[in-house]
């Protein structure tokens, strides 16, 4: 619906565009900050005498340094300390580091441990992804796009969908995150995670609480994934707005899988697909350092990922340029199916809609999204149910010595790798981490430089810049971590259009509950 | 209708947990939500800098900041908070203590900046990027916080009146906090907003505790076959309980690993370092200088256990610098 306000910004646009180019040839854009950033996330824009894009830079302002002050702490803290890394994905960092210190050590956990990380990682998986769908991403599509700003929110999709939904969707997030806490002690920032095992093992009264919330998030993950299809896929604007071209990018793509090649958060090898969907590599943790590397640029304190062999030829995209993407779409791409059944059919229906892998579309990570959703659902179900899983045998002792470690688990925003260096005490002496988006940060870079490229053009920026420019990096769940935070689902943002030196030339605001407004 | 109280909640050096505690309130956040106003939450909301520079000092009644102060820009963000705010509380450890970022005091900011961008066996920089605060890329100036030497904790940036302990604190503590600001019976400036006894008192295992525990050796977690009844220390684990304020209700323990000290010290403790080394000490069977030694070798990593998440705000606050290394750095 036009209404009074959208007119009154149409002409604000106007305005402060008229004035930019009019005074100035050359501008720079800022969106800072991104709010849904761990810490600070921001992008400049920069345009040429023509008013066209330039050059982009998304840029994160961070950096704790946990790799230099882990040296000469015990590894078996590892799990403890660098799940501080992240506090909505605690334990991704824990489970990471926990594998690695059964590689450091030598050691092999007895059965019932590994079910039991497996089945604490899964009831972590469905939550998380969960969350995003319905808080972070959903309001673009469950709402809409188009919609106007103030619904595309969490509230809008509870509108939709009805109040019982919303609730349904809080509850069993908190029933979930219960669960992690019954085994884990702290559901932010977990303590389970030993070499060799787990600290405590599940009594039958825990078993029987994880399978009766495991067998209602299968219900919701069905349920969710019906959502998805009913509004998203019997829309064909949705449909042509994921195929557009604005939000497609040729890369690599990585991901765990079993020995079947089914999507794996747990364990398993990192295979690797080309741009055109071929099996590049397959490779074991232990092998990451042959194949990854990461490049430094000055103008951000992430670092970017990159195929080694292939090598860093800038932020381009194509066979020649080593860029990956992680994270739901990117494991969907690698796999060759899922291992449960629902969400096998899901998996299966993905891939013919949408033309066969690899699907280079960013938006339909939502989607991907969702089918891991089920199958995190469908595997919790299954170890919950599991007899093996209260086996009071829950810890091997170490008995070698330490010397070097690799922990790669899939983290809900991609491949996560903790690599590990001891003296024989197994005092760490070197560490090194690559965090989930990192691999991910070249393309996101690239996503949001095409989005801006494509939607801004001349001086005439239309007003639906601000929610199509954060489609583009939306979809990845950049947000290292702050899905859940974001009660209301509507990004802020605030784009000022600067001249050469930096003077504010025009600033539009797109508050909290999505009226747009011009300062 | 009455003006709602205007609240804050702002993010420096940490992981997000806190703010997550916040969202952990599940249905009770709702509560929150109706009571009082929230006036910037950057995670959420598009309430920016400037519109905090437009309100009037102490327009906000109460911000909650978590994570330390470790960039220009935190340090920037924690001043103009202060001065807009009535009250301003230190949220979560690492406001409260430092917390595990912290622990980079025990380095200097060159050494974390080469390890992480040159030194990484995965990183491949022959030229030696770093990043830099201001940069010309094609033309283009494009710039980053300057990143300090030494990790601070919120007060000592800035005047702090209250502190929430915990990482994160748990929705339990957050609530009962939440309870007594909105309760209008202000505690005396500068108190912590949990009980004032050690996690022992609360503590699941306490009955298990001897009454005369000695201890001769300390075990590694992953030596030993931990009982799931039965006091951490007894075990010979070192668990940071003794040296450690309560309200958390022992969480860790639940989980049977020892307590790692996140909520501090209790007030009649400067130190939690010093602390919870004179409870150890107190504890060991052997009263020969040698033997205690020995005892005390058997805890691999003192400082990074006594002071977990409380070094920049303990007595040694960080490893001393080399000023060789560190000249024409802003030394903090």
């Amino acid at each position: 619906m036009p209404d009074a306000k959208e007119a009154t910004l149409q002409e604000a646009w106007q305005e402060g565009a008229a004035k930019a180019n009019t005074d100035y040839v050359r501008r720079r854009i800022t969106i800072d900050p991104i709010t849904r950033l761990e810490g600070h996330g921001k992008i400049d824009v920069f345009l040429d005498e023509a008013g066209k894009v330039e050059r982009a830079y998304f840029q994160v302002p961070e950096l704790r340094g946990f790799e230099k002050f882990v040296q000469g702490r015990p590894a078996e803290d590892m799990p403890q300390i660098t799940s501080r890394i992240c506090g909505v994905c605690p334990t991704a960092h824990h489970m990471a580091a926990t594998k690695a210190l059964d590689d450091l050590y030598h050691v092999d956990p007895p059965p019932a441990a590994k079910k039991i990380r497996e089945l604490v990682y899964s009831t972590f998986i469905t939550e998380d992804h969960a969350l995003h769908f319905y808080f972070l991403g959903g309001p673009d599509f469950v709402v809409g796009p188009e919609a106007p700003a103030g619904e595309r929110n969490v509230l809008g999709v509870i509108a939709k969908v009805g109040v019982d939904v919303g609730k349904r969707v809080i509850a069993m997030r908190r029933r979930l995150r219960e669960l992690i806490t019954l085994a884990g002690g702290k559901v932010i920032h977990p303590v389970l995670g030993l070499p060799g095992g787990v600290a405590k093992h599940f009594t039958a009264d825990m078993q029987k609480q994880f399978q009766e919330v495991a067998a209602e998030a299968v219900d919701f993950a069905q349920f969710t994934l019906q959502l998805f299809e009913d509004v998203v896929l019997k829309n064909s604007d949705y449909v042509s707005l994921i195929l557009s071209d604005i939000y497609t990018h040729r890369t690599y793509y990585m991901g765990m899988v079993d020995d079947n090649n089914h999507v794996n958060f747990y364990d398993g090898s990192i295979r690797v697909v080309t741009p055109e969907g071929g099996e590049w590599k397959k490779f074991r943790p232990r092998e990451y350092l042959d194949n990854i590397a990461e490049h430094v640029e000055p103008w951000s304190y992430v670092k970017f990922c990159y195929l080694k062999p292939v090598g860093w030829k800038g932020f381009t995209e194509g066979a020649d340029s080593g860029i990956y993407s992680v994270a739901p779409l990117a494991r969907l791409n690698v796999a060759d199916g899922m291992a449960t059944p629902l969400a096998q059919q899901a998996y299966a229906k993905f891939c013919s809609i949408l033309g066969g892998k690899p699907v280079h579309h960013t938006l339909a990570n939502h989607w991907a999204r969702v089918v891991e959703l089920l199958y995190a659902a469908e595997r919790m179900k299954e170890l919950a149910d599991d007899p093996q899983i209260t086996d009071s045998t829950v810890r091997t002792l170490p008995t070698e010595k330490p010397t070097e470690g690799v922990g790669i688990v899939e983290a809900p925003r991609g491949t996560l790798i903790h690599h590990y260096w001891t003296n024989d005490q197994g005092i760490i002496e070197k560490a090194n981490l690559i965090v989930a988006t990192q691999g991910n940060a070249a393309r996101i870079a690239m996503s949001v430089e095409k989005a801006a490229k494509g939607l801004i053009s001349g001086a005439n920026v239309p007003e639906g810049v601000l929610n199509k420019v954060e489609m583009a990096f939306r979809a990845y769940d950049p947000c290292h971590g702050c899905a859940t935070h974001s009660l209301p689902g509507s990004m802020p943002l605030l784009i000022r259009v600067r001249d050469q030196s930096g003077n504010t030339l025009a600033t539009l605001r797109r508050d909290f509950n999505g009226s747009v407004h011009r300062e | 209708m009455a003006e709602k109280p205007k609240v804050a909640f702002y993010w420096c050096a940490s992981c997000g947990g806190c703010e997550e505690t916040v969202v952990d309130l599940a249905e009770a956040v709702l509560d929150v939500v109706a009571a009082v106003d929230i006036v910037f939450w950057p995670v959420a909301m598009d309430f920016k800098r400037k519109d905090v520079e437009a309100m009037p000092d102490g327009a906000i009644l109460a911000t909650f900041l978590n994570g330390a102060i470790r960039t220009t820009e935190q340090e920037e963000m924690a001043r103009l908070l202060r001065s807009k705010s009535k009250l301003l509380l230190a949220f979560g450890s690492c406001s409260h203590l430092g917390g595990i970022p912290g622990l980079a005091n025990l380095f200097d900011r060159e050494s974390i900046l080469q390890s992480v961008y040159r030194e990484s066996p995965s990183t491949v920089n022959e030229e030696g990027v770093l990043p830099s605060l201001r940069h010309k890329d094609n033309g283009h100036a494009v710039e980053l916080p300057g990143f300090y030497q030494t990790v601070r904790t919120l007060s000592q940036v800035v005047d702090v009146d209250y502190y929430i302990p915990g990482c994160p604190p748990t929705p339990r503590i957050l609530r009962t906090a939440l309870q007594t600001l909105l309760s209008g019976e202000l505690p005396p400036k500068g108190t912590v907003l949990a009980p004032d006894y050690a996690l022992c008192e609360e503590c699941p295992r306490k009955d298990s505790k001897p009454e005369n525990l000695s201890i001769s050796q300390f075990k590694r977690p992953q030596e030993v076959l931990i009982d799931e009844e039965k006091c951490l220390l007894a075990q010979g684990l070192l668990c940071m309980g003794p040296a450690t304020r309560g309200g958390c209700e022992a969480p860790c323990v639940q989980g049977n690993m020892p307590c790692t000290g996140c909520c501090g010290p209790t007030s009649r403790v400067r130190d939690q370092g010093a602390k919870i080394l004179s409870s150890l000490a107190s504890l060991l069977e052997s009263k020969e200088a040698a033997e205690i030694d020995q005892a005390l070798a058997t805890i691999p990593d003192p400082v990074g256990s006594f002071y977990r998440y409380s070094l920049p705000s303990s007595l040694l606050r960080r490893k001393k610098l080399d000023k060789s290394r560190t000249a024409g750095t802003p030394v903090r």
